[in-house]
């Protein structure tokens, strides 16, 4: 597979190291009223779609920035590709 | 039909006419008192036991394409009970009994040999994690010996022993491991569930399940809606897909993890091979071919397909541990979907809907677990109980904190 780096263009998959489901990026709070049971859907569950599914991947190999790509789990075609940070912000969160 | 060496010199003598269908193609019926959602070998064996062990034989296994077209198919056939964890050791040292027991239970020809199962060490810290692991084995009643290097050059004296960096120090040598015909565990189970009269109907894709105040009842399907008393989902590889038609969140990923296969060679590796400093393991088909193995390619996928640095990875493990495979080709490579758990192991449990059941997580060591797993789940719809040596893979212990895992890789899918 070839990620489209936004900013260093086409690069191995074999670059990167592989984290799992972008809602990963929301991590709850711990003053949260449900925190416990908030916690374990964070942690532990996962929706796991046969499709599109946006995913967080770490180019550990090259300038180490966290990418959010979004990918077809059935076909592994790659549709999107953005800096987590960029996702992050836009998605409500300061950093 | 019952199987014997009787049968094959009758049929030997009058042309090979009178043999029958393994099992037969009913139509389903409006209802059941136990529907097994997906015809693998998980579910075969739930409901062989289950017709069997508990005489419920008003069962049908309802799978989506044809039988054992999944994970029983395309795994690497490999059979052993080298756990560790309290909660794992004995259900898969209950599975190897089975396994010895098989093909005498089902009248089906199976090839179970247990050719043993070697895992190399490479230091002396990993020699001791084998130690400790060899005393779980024994403490569950499984065979193991520690095998210092020249214990491992009696086996495999074609092991690259003085690799500078991952010389063999030793190995964990378990006689009783082997391999096992994949798709004769399928047709096996298949033969004696059906003999027992469970219903196995194929091309029939479950498309959603029926919910009566918040109790299941029953299945829709491509052939029509199914009524049931119990509705019990092994499907590992899709389990989340199934149980989404039930609102359920698993704490599951699915992966794809590769196999392969090398052209015919002659008779060399003895048994099941481990090479401890990367992921590779090795055996040798009855037809000549290695058959071999490494990591899942890592990301969630449902190709029932890989990319190439892991074929890469792979064949660099093999190479280092034996280098004369150097000049072997490879035949066909493939690759199965795998339900990751968040702890690297399984479940065989009842869910918070009345009436549904659960079976899955199984990672990539499903195949060997077949027996044990249709043993308890069948023990579970029978019983509503879980079968004592399955009493810790429940779906709740992320939240009551007892994890079983195996390698201590916390909850990240792709590193177990």
């Amino acid at each position: 597979m070839i990620i489209e780096h936004p900013l260093l263009g086409p690069r191995d998959a074999a670059e990167f190291v592989y984290l799992g489901d972008a809602s990963l990026i929301h991590r709850p709070s711990k003053d949260d009223t449900n925190a416990a049971v908030a916690f374990l859907e964070y942690q532990y569950l996962r929706d796991n779609p046969a499709g599109l599914h946006r995913e967080l991947w770490y180019h550990e190999q090259g300038d180490r920035s966290w990418l959010v790509v979004t990918r077809n789990t059935v076909t592994h075609e790659i549709t999107d590709v953005q800096l987590a940070k960029d996702v992050a912000r836009s998605e409500g969160r300061s950093r | 039909m019952r199987y014997s060496a009787f049968q094959i010199l009758k049929e030997g003598l009058t042309g090979n006419k009178g043999w029958k269908k393994i099992w037969r193609e009913p139509e389903p019926k409006t209802e059941y008192d136990i529907i097994i959602v997906g015809g693998g070998g998980h579910g075969l064996a739930t409901a062989h036991y289950l017709a069997k062990e508990h005489g419920i034989t008003n069962v049908a296994v309802l799978e989506k394409g044809w039988l054992g077209s999944g994970n029983i198919g395309r795994n690497t056939t490999i059979i052993r009970s080298n756990y560790l964890l309290p909660g794992n050791e004995p259900f898969y040292e209950l599975s190897l009994k089975l396994w010895e027991g098989l093909e005498q239970d089902f009248n089906y020809n199976a090839m179970v040999s247990q050719r043993g199962i070697l895992n190399l060490a490479h230091s002396d810290a990993q020699r001791d994690a084998y130690t400790r692991r060899g005393n779980a084995m024994h403490m569950a009643g499984a065979d193991a010996q520690l095998l210092d290097a020249n214990g491992v050059k009696k086996l495999c004296p074609f092991l690259n022993f003085d690799n500078a960096r991952f010389p063999i120090k030793g190995g964990l040598w378990q006689p009783r491991g082997g391999t096992v015909r994949h798709d004769a565990v399928a047709w096996g189970y298949a033969h004696g569930a059906d003999s027992r009269g469970v219903d196995i109907i194929q091309n029939c894709e479950v498309t959603g399940f029926q919910m009566n105040n918040g109790q299941c009842e029953g299945v829709h399907t491509s052939k029509g809606s199914i009524k049931a008393k119990k509705v019990a989902v092994c499907v590992a590889g899709s389990s989340s897909r199934v149980m989404e038609q039930a609102g359920l969140r698993l704490p599951i990923e699915s992966h794809v993890l590769q196999a392969f296969v090398s052209e015919g060679l002659k008779p060399v590796i003895p048994g099941v091979v481990t090479f401890g400093a990367g992921h590779f393991y090795v055996s040798q088909s009855d037809k000549g071919g290695l058959v071999f193995g490494g990591d899942i390619d890592g990301y969630n996928s449902y190709a029932q397909r890989g990319n190439l640095p892991v074929v890469e990875d792979v064949c660099e493990g093999g190479v280092a541990l034996m280098p004369m495979i150097g000049r072997a080709r490879l035949l066909r490579t493939w690759g199965g979907v795998m339900d990751m758990s968040m702890d690297g192991s399984p479940f065989i449990d009842k869910t918070s809907i009345p009436g549904l059941y659960f079976n899955g997580g199984w990672c990539y060591g499903g195949f060997k677990a077949t027996p044990a797993s249709g043993w308890c789940y069948a023990h579970l719809l029978a019983t509503d109980n879980p079968h004592p040596t399955a009493s810790q893979m429940r779906l709740d212990r992320f939240i009551t904190g007892r994890m079983m895992d195996e390698k201590g890789m916390g909850a990240q899918p792709n590193l177990h």
